[in-house]
């Protein structure tokens, strides 16, 4: 039991620098919210998060709203045969029942433009994210130089870094 | 120049040329797919002359990378995440390799010269390592240099009278005498890009 409490203490710790948060409304549940440091000056900023819908139909993501930036876009970044592209997602994204979206895995993300300040790490912005079907939730982004440290099918690679 | 070197220097230039056509080849990593792999002849065709101007206002050309090793990537200031994750990912790199950093010079051209002004990618560098230079130049300068490396990039008109730009990816690295080294994937381990770098700058 000691054991057990001390290796649980333990992974708390380890995670403490961006323990995860999540948030939810109707079935749809927002995981980890987050946001990468921006340079001075930068003009946009970015957000991630994990959409999970608990329900039966499929729902959609069809707008985000944040006093951080001017307005905010959906976008995907793809990288093919080489070439760095970037498109809004004009139609939101769809969230099918019982299926998880999960921006960082399928380079999606959300693209505040013109931030009204400069993002730094441990930071937190506040953002209305509004569903089709669920409604609107306030959700609160945290500002980190890496992706949320619960996902499991990362193969990025960021998590050799010393 | 000693028969010896000469053999030693064709066949480091040999492996890298190897090296690169393996890594266009494995389709693992981003940004080789439309990079023209080195020609047979062992003339490499990314790596050529350009002119364009330092984001602290300084006229920048190849010839002042004469005999140093740098590295080269595409991006513009309007992307959120590759092009300041990459910016990121090599202050980093940079702080690791110690003093052998101060011989290799990382360079992120803006593709974006339009809205991606001198001022603010002075402002903008603040936020990385210094030795890494920012570049800009007018369209025709952009031209070149993108051409120079052959490389690729071109402004998607977006709804609202925005833009976006696509471009080539990855970071390609170049040797001291300017031949193309191969591309240099930031998201592999860590020590297998450090080690990948110490070699680069070890060959000079």
């Amino acid at each position: 039991m000691t054991r057990l409490l001390a290796a649980l203490a333990m992974s708390m710790a380890l995670s403490g620098v961006a323990l995860a948060h999540q948030f939810k409304v109707g079935p749809i549940e927002v995981g980890h919210p987050w946001s990468r440091p921006t340079p001075p000056s930068a003009p946009v900023a970015s957000g991630y998060v994990k959409l999970t819908n608990g329900g039966a139909e499929t729902d959609r993501l069809v707008e985000i709203t944040s006093p951080i930036g001017k307005r905010a876009e959906i976008h995907r970044s793809l990288v093919q045969d080489g070439v760095a592209t970037m498109r809004p997602l004009t139609e939101g994204v769809a969230i099918e029942p019982g299926a998880t979206v999960d921006f960082e895995a399928e380079r999606l993300h959300v693209m505040f433009i013109e931030p009204t300040r400069q993002l730094k790490e441990d930071e937190k912005f506040p953002a209305t994210l509004v569903f089709e079907k669920a409604g609107s939730v306030e959700v609160e982004f945290v500002v980190q130089r890496r992706p949320a440290p619960a996902a499991p099918e990362d193969h990025s690679g960021h998590g050799a870094a010393p | 120049m000693s028969g010896v070197k000469l053999f030693r220097i064709a066949t480091w230039a040999a492996i890298a040329i190897l090296a690169g056509l393996l890594i266009g080849f494995s389709g693992i990593l981003p940004g080789t797919g439309r990079v023209d792999e080195p020609a047979g002849s062992g003339e490499a065709r990314v790596g050529g002359p350009f002119t364009l101007t330092s984001h602290k206002g300084e006229r920048f050309d190849n010839a002042r990378l004469a005999g140093k090793p740098y590295l080269i990537f595409f991006g513009f200031t309007h992307c959120p995440d590759i092009c300041p994750t990459t910016l990121l990912e090599l202050t980093d790199l940079m702080a690791e390799l110690g003093s052998g950093a101060d011989r290799i010079t990382p360079l992120f051209i803006t593709v974006d010269p339009e809205r991606d002004t001198q001022q603010m990618l002075a402002d903008y560098m603040t936020a990385f390592d210094e030795r890494i230079v920012a570049l800009r130049g007018t369209p025709e300068e952009t031209d070149a240099a993108v051409k120079a490396f052959a490389a690729y990039y071109r402004k998607v008109p977006l709804e609202g009278g925005n833009y976006s730009m696509d471009h080539t990816a990855g970071v390609f690295m170049m040797d001291g005498k300017g031949r193309f080294s191969g591309v240099l994937d930031i998201h592999e381990p860590r020590e297998a890009v450090l080690a990948k770098l110490r070699r680069l700058i070890e060959a000079g």
